[in-house]
């Protein structure tokens, strides 16, 4: 890097990726298989891990690391695709997990009828109470949907309904724990490839134009708040799914799902997987809640080292890394005179 | 001057005006920013509204389009009450706007700019600029509007991030975005400002063409030379009241008018180039 006044790093798309950008992907095995490689590691990646983890707590960590990267997923969507900053991601678990153990324990629903359900009906609760922020933008919109969750906690508390502080008990469990674990493994790889489609059809980008510039939708005849709303529908049911699965992974639902945990983990995992590539955030989680669980023995000195991961990522990556690993494979680098 | 279309416009008085604005007024806190300022456009005509700086011009366009909520007055689009309705309705209905302040999607490419208002849905009610709410393919439409704006078609300039564009172009694609709505009556709000004298003079049989197509258009500008080659009449504006109104010429004379926009010598130089 010496007289790097005089040279600059160039970065040029690899043929490869150009070609496959259009319909020439189709001409040559080499060709597909360069599109396809790298949906094919995450896919069998993730359907091998519950068979690579040594044993049951292992496996157990897996699954809420797929329930922390549907959060995650959820975040990355409004917030890079959207431009609403959500905090509320514990919000959306405990009205998908509270919804799910009612749903479970007094219409005696079996889990894979109560998931879907939650995550339907619960988005649809979430979008109403979140509809009056919706003209709230970026700091704003943030710190409103992290009173959210505290609201409701403190409310299920003070007036002893829905359990009060001890919950609600007694939920039916999965049928077993590959069902459990694979159940949610497949709704996480369906719910990524789906958004990643939806974003890049032309209610994607009219959803991108509302993050970019409300007023030029306006000025095109389009009702912003009412695609923030379906935003906000999609990416709460996702949360949501995500609390229905937890409830009865635990067989319990309490207000500990209203914990923020499930609102900040995301945003950390979404720094370190890269914003905006949908996939990333998905990968930060499955860095980032293993080494947190690591980290259990420490006691509280595990959120220093906590701190230490992220600032270290922020520092040296801060683009994250699916951006910088997109770009590795998209592109060669080399440096060049001026 | 077009003086053809000027009779044509004198002569059908009698019919309904497509736009009329009846005592408008619009207060920001102690600002009267517009006092009551009424006026109508036909269809098929180009009205400009001149002033100086902040006597009202944008809040005009503004209240017409729903962007701010006026003190009083109304807006009737072809005899409908508009006033209270939110900006997408007013949008939807065929009265599109530029900003004065550009408003790009920025990190879109400038084609993908387009294809959000062609897949509105007054677009696809009526089939959008060149039919491009109704194709599946928007994208080809979209680039077609901006060859037909004035982007070179076989440059990478339509496939450039909005961020990266030079305003000239920036200016163009705020028209073409409200054009891809196909609307009855598009609002410029000072899209010549900023701009060179050439890529004025390349705009201006933009404009003609437009009106030749039926659209209304109001347009604001200090440019007034340019102005007066394309606009059937004139409205001044001053402090947020209606000065006056009528052809480049008459305007020009009124001694209120030389009084609040210009020295006076400068209205005889204006007027030789007119
Ligand atoms: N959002 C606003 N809040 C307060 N005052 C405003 C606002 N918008 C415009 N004004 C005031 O209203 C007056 C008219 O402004 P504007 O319509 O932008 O003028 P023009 O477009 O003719 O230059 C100015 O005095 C301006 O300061
Ligand atoms: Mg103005």
């Amino acid at each position: 890097m010496k007289n790097n006044t005089q040279r600059r790093k160039e970065r040029i798309d690899r043929g490869i990726k150009v070609r496959t950008d259009g319909l020439y992907a189709l001409m040559s095995i080499r060709e597909l298989s360069y599109l396809a490689l790298p949906r094919l590691i995450l896919i069998i990646g993730l359907l091998l891990l519950p068979l690579l983890m040594p044993g049951m707590y292992w496996q157990r960590v897996i699954t809420i690391t797929c329930i922390y990267a549907l959060l995650a997923l959820s975040f990355d969507f409004l917030a890079h695709y959207v431009g609403l900053v959500s905090l509320g991601g514990a919000f959306f678990v405990g009205v998908g997990g509270y919804m799910a153990a009612i749903m479970n324990t007094t219409l005696g629903l079996p889990p894979w009828a109560t998931v879907p359900l939650a995550a339907l009906a619960g988005g649809g609760v979430c979008t109403l109470l979140l509809l009056p922020c919706l003209p709230l933008r970026g700091v704003y919109f943030a710190i409103v949907s992290l009173m959210y969750p505290l609201f409701v906690a403190r409310v299920i508390e003070a007036l002893d309904i829905l359990g009060g502080t001890d919950g609600i008990t007694g939920i039916d469990s999965f049928t077993n724990r590959w069902v459990e674990q694979y159940f949610i493994i497949v709704i996480l790889l369906l719910l990524l490839f789906g958004v990643r489609r939806l974003v890049n059809t032309d209610i994607g980008l009219v959803l991108r134009g509302v993050k970019d510039n409300d007023q030029a939708i306006r000025a095109s005849g389009m009702n912003v708040t009412m695609y923030k709303a379906m935003a906000v529908y999609i990416a709460s049911a996702m949360g949501c799914l995500g609390g229905a699965c937890l409830v009865h992974i635990y067989m319990w639902s309490g207000i500990s799902q209203f914990a923020l945990d499930f609102s900040i983990l995301p945003i950390a995992a979404t720094v370190i997987g890269g914003g905006g590539t949908l996939v990333g955030p998905v990968l930060g989680c499955l860095i980032l809640v293993p080494i947190s669980e690591l980290l259990r023995d420490f006691g509280t000195l595990r959120i220093v080292f906590y701190a230490l991961i992220l600032v270290a990522f922020i520092i040296f990556r801060s683009e994250g890394i699916m951006v910088y690993g997109q770009r590795k494979y998209q592109q060669f680098e080399r440096w060049t005179r001026i | 001057m077009k003086p053809d279309i000027k009779s044509a416009m004198k002569q059908d008085t009698g019919e309904e005006p497509i736009l009329r604005i009846d005592k408008i007024s619009k207060a920001f806190g102690g600002i009267q920013a517009l006092n009551g300022v009424s006026f109508e456009v036909h269809k098929g005509e180009i009205l400009g509204i001149i002033g100086p700086n902040g006597s009202g011009k944008t809040t005009i366009v503004n209240c017409i389009t729903g962007f701010i909520k006026k003190t009083s007055g109304h807006v009737y689009f072809r005899g409908m009450d508009i006033s209270d309705k939110p900006p997408h309705k007013i949008a939807d209905m065929g009265i599109t706007r530029t900003f004065q302040i550009m408003r790009p999607y920025y990190t879109l490419p400038a084609y993908k700019n387009l294809v959000i208002p062609l897949f509105s849905p007054r677009a696809k009610r009526t089939g959008g600029w060149r039919g491009g709410g109704r194709l599946g393919d928007r994208n080809t439409v979209s680039i077609d509007i901006l060859e037909e704006i004035g982007f070179e078609r076989d440059s990478y300039v339509p496939y450039k991030t909005a961020s990266t564009l030079p305003t000239g172009y920036l200016k163009r694609l705020e028209l073409a975005r409200c054009l891809a709505l196909k609307p009855e009556i598009i609002i410029c709000d000072e899209v010549f400002s900023g701009l060179s004298m050439s890529e004025i003079a390349s705009m201006v049989p933009l404009i003609e063409r437009l009106q030749m197509e039926g659209i209304t258009l109001i347009m604001i500008e200090h440019r007034l030379r340019e102005l007066f080659r394309v606009a059937n009449r004139i409205m001044v504006l001053n402090f947020g009241e209606k000065l006056t109104e009528g052809s480049s010429g008459e305007v020009m004379a009124d001694e209120r008018v030389k009084a609040a926009y210009f020295g006076s010598q400068k209205v005889e130089e204006v007027m030789k180039h007119a």
